[in-house]
């Protein structure tokens, strides 16, 4: 599997992620879903490695059904605003993984159809599954009872 | 009074209603609000439709009312603790869940399950698929009309709670699959209880199949309704026995086999006609396997531990930890401070009765899990409602969604 914009390939625990370039994510796809068949986009997620930058992860776990075969894509990015471009245009099925992961991380995917919030209320404020963020939320602070 | 709506106005993101070129009708459509308390769509589903007439032009749900942030409070428990967590992600297969958590932090663990605890697991989730598929055949023929069908399918059902009890505890939440074995050993007298129960199961399947399979009424609101393109449901994530009824070979247990399930003789069923239809008969077909499965069980449990040989893992049975010191000690880390998991990451995923069900567990060596994602059936499969709604009659659509089998906690976790 060669592609100008995987930097890096990671066998641990018999799977195998690749570490890529968040500039070409969505090249990338389009060519695993083309040429290495990898027709199901089964989870995209993300993980905060607060304090550490860069800060995100995005993970993108793929699926192909012939040969059966899974692969695991990271992505890095960070900022004050973090984004990476959306791979809707590849996979349909983005569309709902990619706004959970804009509503729970406030990472913005470029060029999604319909990002907003999925799971939270649309007037939430914050981003739950920060690091950064407390588990009780903001609005219910424990600590004066 | 100037608060912002609560909920996302999902209207706002279809186009206005003015007629174009493109679009002639949309001045005729009609916007309805389906749910979140619509008894059927099974829970807290809102959907916003667009009709024209009798017939749906666009479908857009909205999800979120039973978000608990587990993922957020799994980051906060320790992987022992973290289990029950699962169990109260899908409240109709709560054991597929422990099983799918469980092999992940195993794996990470690089530990070693014995036989006897893997085909005990094999036959507590192959009950939670007959669970599952009971409550859905009963709703979903509810909703369409053959209202004594869920009298019959909630009576094996309380058989299977009762089994599930007898082994665990517990009727819903069992919390039975734990990471290194199971929670129990198999209590005395089980092979009697689950024998009977299985050896009747076949007919009572018979019975559900007599009452609908001719019944007019029943094959024509399944056949030919909720017909999806096979593109479409492997681009939309959608996974289980509606991609299987849509003539998708895919069973995980087959193609990926975890928890010794390789040694088991079952048949995927696959159907073609890719409707309500084709996947009422799958999830019967299954319902049939996972009897023989647990058949196989019953005749064939291996002797040996329920549990592996790791005491900093697993916790000490009640009498060793009451006469030897080193049980005691192991048992006092493990309530208090938990284990350690060696960093890393894993991706595991299993066959649910609803699909496929994958855990995302990244480790950063501590006693806690840094981070859980759970790929759940559910939500894949919802992603694709509003293809499967576009262009049908609204009494259909009670049909199709019933069809998908979701749980709205799996949902929205």
């Amino acid at each position: 599997m060669t592609h100008p914009a995987i930097l890096e390939t990671v066998e641990a625990l018999g799977e195998t992620t690749l570490i890529a370039d968040p500039a070409k994510i969505v090249d990338l796809c389009r060519y695993l879903k083309d040429t290495e068949k990898y027709i199901r986009l089964s989870a995209v997620t993300a993980v905060d490695w607060h304090p550490a930058t860069p800060r995100f992860e995005v993970v993108y776990h793929l699926h192909s059904l012939e040969p059966f075969r899974r692969l695991r894509v990271k992505c890095k990015v960070g900022g004050e605003q973090p984004a990476i471009d959306s791979v809707f245009s590849v996979w349909r099925a983005a569309n709902w993984y990619e706004r959970e992961v804009f509503d729970m991380f406030g990472i913005n995917f470029h060029n999604h159809p319909d990002l907003q919030r999925i799971l939270m209320p649309t007037d939430w404020e914050g981003h739950p599954l920060r690091k950064d963020y407390p588990v009780h939320g903001y609005k219910y602070s424990y600590s004066n009872e | 009074m100037n608060r912002p709506i609560p909920y996302a106005d999902p209207v706002s993101t279809i186009e206005a209603k003015q007629e174009t070129p493109e679009n002639p009708s949309a001045a005729r459509h009609m916007t309805l609000n389906m749910g979140p308390q619509h008894p059927s769509t099974h829970g807290v589903l809102r959907i916003v439709l667009q009709l024209e007439g009798e017939v749906i032009r666009s479908a857009y749900p909205d999800i979120g009312f039973l978000h608990t942030g587990i993922e957020k409070q799994m980051e906060t428990r320790t992987y022992a603790q973290a289990v029950t967590l699962t169990d109260r992600v899908d409240y109709l297969a709560n054991l597929s869940n422990n099983l799918c958590y469980c092999l992940a932090v195993e794996k990470l663990l690089q530990m070693e399950i014995p036989d006897r605890a893997q085909w005990l697991r094999v036959m507590m989730t192959e009950f939670t698929r007959l669970n599952s598929h009971l409550v859905w055949l009963g709703t979903h023929a509810l909703d369409i009309g053959a209202m004594s069908m869920f009298f019959y399918c909630f009576r094996e059902r309380e058989d299977i709670l009762r089994i599930l009890e007898m082994f665990s505890g517990q009727r819903m939440m069992t919390s039975y699959i734990r990471v290194g074995g199971v929670s129990l050993e198999a209590p005395r007298g089980w092979q009697q209880v689950v024998g009977k129960f299985i050896k009747g199961f076949p007919s009572k399947v018979d019975q559900y199949e007599e009452l609908l399979n001719a019944n007019p009424i029943w094959t024509r609101r399944t056949q030919g309704v909720g017909h999806m393109a096979v593109e479409d449901m492997l681009d939309l994530g959608i996974t289980g026995p509606m991609l299987r009824a849509a003539g998708v070979d895919w069973d995980s247990r087959k193609r990926e086999p975890y928890s010794s399930y390789e040694k088991f003789d079952f048949r995927v069923p696959v159907e073609t006609s890719n409707d309500v239809w084709g996947r009422y008969r799958v999830r019967m077909q299954e319902m049939r396997e996972s009897a023989k499965i647990i058949t196989q069980v019953l005749e064939g449990l291996p002797e040996g531990p329920f549990q592996a040989d790791a005491p900093h893992v697993v916790l000490p049975q009640r009498e060793k930890m009451k006469t030897q010191m080193e049980a005691l000690i192991y048992h006092f880390k493990i309530v208090t401070e938990g284990y350690r998991v060696p960093a890393g990451e894993v991706f595991q995923c299993i066959e649910a009765p609803r699909g496929e069900i994958g855990y995302y567990i990244v480790s950063d060596g501590t006693q806690k899990p840094y981070r859980v994602h759970m790929r759940t059936p559910s939500f894949g499969n919802l992603q694709g409602l509003p293809k499967l709604l576009e262009n049908t009659l609204i009494a259909d659509s009670i049909a199709a969604l019933g069809s998908m089998d979701f749980v709205l906690g799996d949902t929205d976790r």
